[in-house]
């Protein structure tokens, strides 16, 4: 039996999917406008920013609506709950690009201090990560969703091992050096941002299989792998 | 667990939860309209001191086990009962079992309010005087502690006296809660009290049915989903007989085990 609700429901996840991909193409974009020093592609991104702003708004008031008018229960309600902080997490993970794009900017006006290596992979973990989360999101895909939240450790390895190799450079005292590798360390902490972000998307998809609340159960996770 | 993995089979057990402290206990109750089977092997605890909301499609036989409790099938000549109903663990279909005393432990009220056409006051001591009880102070406390417990006292304070079928219907289902409570059972049965009434009455009754389980065990055969989610701790659903899943409300309106459940909440089927 087609309910109202399940136009609703259906309406929301599609814009959900719809504002998951152009959240993708800006995280791609915001890399691209730092590995190719590329000015524009970083004014693509902001600008996109807004967009994804407002994007964000009406899924939540739509959602909220879903809640007031339908008063959907059980699966139905874990969908909206889960939609609505998938909403929130996917905004931020915008914002992150966002960010990456202004750092990108500032380094484009400076002379390269070395080939960028672990950055761009860190990217491609984040963009992976980003549309595996909202694969399993609409799949129902527990074990995807699990997968996600493990990559999230990779890349906090990745944020410190860059951390660490930039260190170096701050301790030259060369400002326009010490600059560029403030601004990457930075970067990386956006992408690691992205990374968590994610990996809330992920354990929403676990609440709404299964109806438990992972979140800060990092070490069961680990524990479940050995 | 996968959606698919979720068990839909009318065979097995229902799932019921651990009750610390049952008042009613329901075990292998077979219920037969004559050829016709209405209630299958149920097996259930009434937690006391708790709402518990009896939900299931039409014909479910959540009203029949209701009436269970307090043997009101008896008055229906072609039915049949098997299995034990044990109510503060005496066993009310037991030989030389009290019915007259049961209908004191446990009160019902039911969908369409049904004062007597007599004053409110009346209404409100009827039981009492049948038991006996004529003593004027006494009859005279019973009646506001059970209209102040039905929220209903200062509606109808300086009006005992009038006839109580001049109440609103809101105010009529709350007297027959009052006069439910007037001899002081301990379960009180409802079938349906609100599907009568506008959603400001039924608001009304949904504290008052709030307010009164601290003192009384509320069984309540409710339609409406939401009222279920509202007022009960603890929710049972049936389907064709059968007792499928029962379980804390929170749980069943969240997160359900069966997948019959899930799809009668979400008002998927029934």
């Amino acid at each position: 039996m087609e309910r109202t609700l399940d136009q609703h429901l259906d309406h929301l996840k599609g814009e959900l999917l719809k504002m998951g991909s152009a959240v993708e193409e800006s995280i791609e974009q915001a890399v691209q406008s730092l590995v190719e020093r590329d000015n524009h592609l970083a004014d693509v991104v902001e600008e996109g920013g807004h967009n994804i702003d407002d994007w964000e708004v009406a899924i939540e008031e739509e959602c909220l609506k879903v809640l007031a008018v339908q008063q959907p229960v059980a699966g139905d309600l874990r969908l909206v709950a889960s939609m609505i902080k998938i909403n929130y997490d996917l905004e931020r993970i915008n914002d992150q690009a966002v960010n990456i794009a202004q750092r990108a900017r500032l380094l484009n006006q400076m002379p390269q201090l070395k080939p960028l290596i672990d950055i761009p992979r860190m990217a491609v973990l984040a963009r992976g990560m980003v549309r595996d989360a909202l694969d399993a999101f609409v799949n129902r895909d527990v074990e995807l969703a699990n997968k996600v939240r493990k990559i999230d450790d990779t890349m906090d390895a990745l944020r410190d091992q860059i951390f660490r190799e930039l260190l170096t450079y701050l301790n030259t005292g060369m400002s326009s050096t010490v600059d560029q590798a403030i601004l990457l360390i930075l970067v990386s902490r956006h992408l690691e941002r992205i990374g968590d972000h994610s990996s809330n998307i992920a354990e929403n998809v676990v609440y709404l299989v299964q109806g438990r609340i992972v979140r800060h159960q990092k070490e069961e996770l680990r524990a479940g792998e050995e | 667990m996968a959606e698919a993995e979720l068990a839909v089979n009318t065979q097995l057990e229902a799932i019921v939860p651990d009750i610390q402290n049952p008042i009613v206990t329901v075990s292998n109750l077979n219920l037969y309209y004559g050829e016709t089977q209405a209630l299958f092997d149920i097996d259930m605890q009434i937690p006391e001191h708790r709402v518990t909301a009896l939900i299931g499609p039409s014909g479910c036989g959540k009203s029949t086990l209701l009436r269970c409790m307090n043997r009101l099938n008896d008055l229906i000549d072609s039915v049949r009962i098997e299995g034990v109903v044990e109510i503060d663990n005496d066993d009310i279909y037991g030989p030389g079992y009290d019915v007259i005393s049961l209908r004191r432990q446990v009160g019902m009220v039911f969908q369409k309010s049904n004062p007597f056409p007599k004053s409110i006051y009346e209404n409100l001591v009827y039981g009492l005087r049948i038991a006996g009880e004529n003593r004027r102070a006494m009859l005279d406390e019973v009646v506001e502690r059970s209209l102040q417990a039905a929220a209903l006292w200062d509606e109808v304070k300086d009006r005992l006296n009038d006839s109580a079928l001049g109440l609103s219907g809101g105010q009529q289902q709350r007297l027959c809660i009052a006069r439910a409570i007037a001899v002081e059972p301990s379960v009180i049965l409802m079938d349906e009290p609100c599907s009568a009434l506008d959603p400001i009455a039924t608001g009304r009754i949904e504290e008052t049915i709030e307010d009164l389980k601290k003192q009384y065990t509320i069984v309540i055969v409710t339609h409406n989903m939401q009222q279920a989610s509202r007022i009960s701790d603890y929710t049972a659903f049936f389907y064709l007989g059968r007792l499928i899943e029962m379980a804390e409300t929170s749980e069943m309106f969240t997160n359900p085990q069966l997948k019959q459940t899930e799809d009668y909440v979400t008002g998927r089927f029934g």
